[in-house]
């Protein structure tokens, strides 16, 4: 009987483990290989640590990391800032049958690619676009001004492919707070703002955490936003691996920026969680 | 005489075309505990809101400790409010929830401490400060609940049906401690239940509401036993209701349907109506009365069912040869051990416990 | 229901059958470079299904060295990226020349490609197309610009574009009066020149617009008017010139960057004989003046001339003077090392504020 049990357990694990073992186990190690070869002198293979010494030598580099991931936090928090209202809004202001539809209508523009969305965003924004356009008809503006290629306009489009990724989250752990605590918490003579610090959002936290932790790993990693969006300034590190890879042919060195993204990134994440005293493993529950 | 802690002046709410609570008037007294009793529906949750501050009245005037607090919001009443789900904060533990309040009010951390273990004590929960709430059970949660409203000393405290959600057993042990923590404490509470059980046990005194007034306000025993309308007489207590007409006034005498003749007590003025509603409560029917009985209704029980429940058995029988049920307390004394289904008996009534109301 | 279910699943085991039973190429090309007329008449001629895969070449590299030359049956990489590239990965299989009907090509570009795509005595391309870069202009809006150096002219602060990837490199240099081609075998002077001329790009950033990355957002934007002065393809300032009379391709005084387009199988082609087929196909004077007609690029086919629009052909006469032709630069064979330099000045020029 044991073993039946046991044997039923492999028989549902064979697939996990080899979906683990081919898809993300395997391109990893291979990667990791790749990341720590190079080339000497000669040009001959040789074992290697230049690549991951490059990004801390080569000033760019590490500029570049530094000022993606400024960036990749700055849309966490103004994501978290333009859609908790929307949530709680959702959650505890509208009646039930309106709110579903409002969740809808908020997931609605992500069932078009990522690109579309990019686009709508770029048609509004361009110098001969629809909201130049608007204001110079409506006289309040003499010549177009150019609203894209800039940090804001890059900032603007990421926060906004980003908003459903926190919406979820936040909408699934303020449905689950009964209104009750609230009234409580003023009841006991909590003030509207001391109720928003330290009853909703303590109890949102788990949500915030996870929302706030794909936020910003999607816009690390983001490649599409920035490069269509932002400006001739805004070089952001998963362009940078894509050039190792694509234009320079200089595979190694993508494998190791690669690599420094992920250990990096989960730095970043894991004192985030560290600084907010947030568990994983709640947050991801 | 003290200023009352809540007086309730010409307070009304009404919602689009429905009114609530119609135009109330009524104080409750310093350290006392006032229930208010009524059936689901009547008002009672809206009264309790308007007064712990999240509803605003239509009109009225509601003064606290002689205060006007009619607009002033909930958290700048000395009222405090134990939510009929308790409401306490799960991302906290049981001392984060006790001493959230204190902290409200920006006590010293070391006051705050020493005020929680205090009142953790009191509602014997003392050691249970670390714990999260999901580790504690019902009635423990419920303590929590009422010592997180009660260590901030409020001059009022409601409670809305806060056993509500407890077994009965639970329940029966919690009003009985509420009771007293009531007692030592000194707080004036105020309880809304639908349960009369809870609120003649507990209270000073009950407020029977219905439909958005109050039917009486008056001690429970009072409220028991003299009912001041056919309502209050009905929600209050177990009780056998007969249909019956005017046979004489004065002394009242009224026949039932089937021919029975019983003299009877007015409730309140009658006015001229001749069908009446006849009230008798099942322990006040006198079962094989002595014969030495005078002026007393006499009448004859079929008994149809035995309803045995400890201390609370009762008869289930018709009247008289008719097909009217009545129900009749059964004494636990042995003394009726004998009495099977398909028995007849006599019994009997006082005229005093034949209560008569309009229909 | 249930005839019609059945009826489905026939056509599609039908479906599933023919595509088993039909040979199929799998093309990896650029897009535009197979039109749809061709694609149909290619597979009414031949029966064999083609399935287009559009890329560029940089990308095209990445995913043949990604499957070491499998998965496609045959590829157009640009002429000069393609020697080194075979050096280090062998992405490509050496061409049966023999296979290929050379009376209807070019016969110079032919040989110029041979000897281009040479390794270790084996040649793996054929011609296809070829094109410049050059200026795409708003005449009326920026009438003086006529050099690679209008794109870094104060004047024309935020109406410029320019993709920024090595052909605005290479161009800069030559518009600074050097010949970056001549340094490619020696990678320290190499980087010693484009480090200047990386230097001028950050000093006149505040002038550009933007960097297109797309092409046909580029041609978007000039067509609005919103940028007037664009590094670009010769056939996206014809394609402009077509709709409005004031944009135009201009062959740049220190000369239009030329390149040509080739055909090359890769190593582990499955059908090398399809690919042959199609290279024989398209090269065909009336197939090739289509794919002309369309998309504006000359192709290495000899007769195609005597088929194309007399619009088309005005466009190199009007683009073009005899001393212009004369001074395109074709691209030379690029090696790896050339590229990580560019590449790294190019993230320099991108990331400087």
């Amino acid at each position: 009987m044991k073993n039946h049990i046991r044997l039923s357990l492999y028989i549902f694990l064979t697939p996990v483990l080899l979906w683990l073992l081919l898809l993300i186990v395997i391109p990893h190690i291979e990667l990791l290989i790749m990341s720590l070869k190079g080339t000497d002198d000669l040009g001959d293979p040789v074992w290697t640590l230049a690549n991951y010494r490059h990004f801390f030598t080569e000033q760019i580099y590490w500029y570049t990391f530094v000022r993606t991931a400024v960036y990749a936090m700055l849309t966490t928090v103004l994501t978290f800032v333009v859609t908790f209202p929307v949530a709680f809004y959702i959650t505890k202001v509208v009646s039930v049958r309106l709110s579903g539809f409002l969740t809808i209508v908020l997931l609605m523009p992500f069932w078009v690619s990522e690109l579309v969305r990019v686009y709508g965003w770029m048609i509004l924004l361009r110098e001969s676009g629809v909201i130049n356009h608007l204001l110079i008809s409506s006289g309040l503006m003499n010549t177009p001004i150019e609203m894209l290629y800039n940090d804001i306009s890059m900032m603007m489009g990421l926060v906004y492919t980003s908003m459903l990724f926190m919406a979820v989250p936040l909408i699934s752990s303020l449905e689950g707070m009964d209104d009750s605590i609230i009234e409580a918490a003023h009841d006991l003579g909590a003030s509207p703002p001391t109720i928003f610090c330290k009853i909703i959002i303590p109890y949102a936290a788990p949500g915030i955490t996870s929302g706030s932790i794909v936020v910003f790993m999607l816009a690390l990693g983001n490649y599409l936003t920035p490069t269509l969006m932002g400006g001739k300034n805004s070089l952001w590190f998963t362009e940078q691996i894509y050039n190792e890879f694509i234009a320079s042919f200089n595979w190694n060195q993508g494998a190791a920026f690669g690599f420094l993204l992920l250990a990096l990134s989960s730095i970043i994440i894991w004192a985030g969680l560290k600084l907010t005293r947030q568990e994983l493993g709640r947050a991801l529950s | 005489m003290n200023t009352p802690v809540l007086q309730i002046q010409n307070l009304r709410k009404t919602f689009a075309d429905f009114t609530a609570v119609d135009t109330l008037n009524f104080q409750v007294e310093e350290g006392s505990f006032f229930s208010i009793l009524g059936p689901s529906g009547c008002g009672k949750t809206t009264l309790l809101r308007m007064i712990a501050g999240f509803l605003e009245p239509s009109s009225g005037t509601l003064l606290i400790r002689g205060k006007d607090m009619t607009t002033t919001p909930p958290n700048r009443r000395p009222v405090n409010l134990v939510f009929q789900n308790l409401a306490l904060f799960p991302m906290m533990n049981v001392h984060e929830n006790i001493a959230f309040g204190l902290r409200r009010q920006g006590l010293a951390g070391r006051e705050i401490g020493q005020k929680v273990e205090a009142m953790l004590e009191r509602v014997h929960l003392s050691g249970f400060g670390k714990k999260n709430i999901s580790q504690l059970s019902g009635g423990q949660k419920q303590r929590v609940a009422i010592a997180r409203s009660l260590v901030l000393e409020p001059s009022l405290l409601l409670l809305d049906e806060p056993l509500g959600a407890l077994d009965l057993k639970l329940r029966e042990q919690m009003k009985i401690e509420l009771k007293k923590l009531q007692e030592e404490v000194g707080t004036t509470f105020m309880y809304i239940t639908h349960d009369q059980s809870e609120a003649l046990v507990m209270s000073d005194q009950v407020a029977v509401m219905n439909k958005g007034t109050f039917e009486q306000i008056d001690t429970p025993r009072n409220l028991y036993s003299n009912p001041a309308t056919s309502f209050v007489a009905g929600f209050v207590g177990e009780t056998n209701i007969l249909p019956v007409q005017v046979a004489s006034r004065r002394p009242l005498q009224v026949a039932t349907s089937f021919g029975l003749q019983l003299h009877a007590t007015a409730g309140i003025d009658l006015n001229d109506s001749d069908s009446l509603a006849l009230y008798i409560r099942p322990e006040s029917i006198i079962l094989e009365p002595s014969d030495s009985m005078k002026h007393i209704n006499r009448f004859l029980l079929t008994v149809q069912n035995i309803l045995f429940d400890g201390s609370n058995t009762k008869l289930l029988a018709t009247i008289a040869e008719s097909d009217h049920e009545f129900t009749v307390a059964l004494p636990q004394n042995q003394q009726f051990a004998h009495i099977a289904k398909g028995d007849h008996i006599q019994a009997g009534v006082h005229p005093e416990s034949c209560r008569c109301f309009v229909r | 229901m249930k005839k019609l279910l059945f009826a489905a699943t026939l056509a599609f085991f039908a479906m599933v059958t023919a595509a088993h039973s039909s040979e199929t190429l799998k093309l990896l090309t650029w897009k535009g470079y197979a039109p749809q007329q061709l694609v149909e008449k290619f597979e009414q001629e031949t029966g064999i299904k083609v399935e287009l895969t559009y890329s560029n070449n940089e990308e095209m590299i990445a995913k043949l060295r990604a499957t070491r030359g499998a998965g496609f049956d045959l590829a157009q990489p640009s002429q000069d990226r393609i020697s080194s590239v075979q050096a280090q990965y062998k992405l490509y299989q050496p061409l049966d020349y023999s296979k290929i009907n050379s009376e209807q090509l070019i016969t110079s570009m032919l040989e110029a490609v041979k000897k281009n795509t040479k390794v270790e005595g084996a040649s793996y391309a054929v011609p296809f197309c070829y094109g410049t870069s050059g200026l795409i202009v708003n005449t009326k809006l920026a009438p003086e610009a006529k050099d690679y150096t209008a794109l870094l002219d104060k004047a024309y602060t935020g109406r410029i574009s320019y993709r920024l990837k090595r052909p605005t490199l290479i161009a800069l240099a030559f518009a600074g009066g050097d010949d970056p081609f001549a340094k490619y075998d020696d990678p320290k002077a190499y980087k010693e020149l484009m480090d200047g001329v990386g230097a001028k790009m950050i000093e006149a950033k505040p002038y550009v617009k933007n960097y297109w990355s797309n092409g046909d957002a580029l041609l978007e934007m000039v067509r609005s008017g919103e940028v007037t002065v664009a590094m670009g393809w010769d056939n996206g300032g014809w394609k402009l010139h077509a709709e409005n009379s004031d944009i135009d391709f201009i062959a740049p005084k220190s000369g239009a960057l030329g390149w040509i387009d080739t055909f090359a199988i890769p190593a582990k082609a499955k059908n090398v004989e399809a690919a042959y087929k199609w290279i024989n196909f398209i090269l065909k004077p009336e197939n090739a003046a289509v794919f002309t007609n369309a998309e504006k690029y000359a192709t290495a086919s000899k007769g195609a001339a005597a088929h194309l629009d007399a619009e088309v052909r005005d466009n190199i006469n009007r683009s073009f003077t005899e001393a212009d032709i004369d001074n395109i630069k074709w691209y030379p064979p690029v090696s790896a090392k050339i590229e990580q330099i560019e590449g790294k000045i190019l993230d320099t020029v991108k990331a400087a504020q």
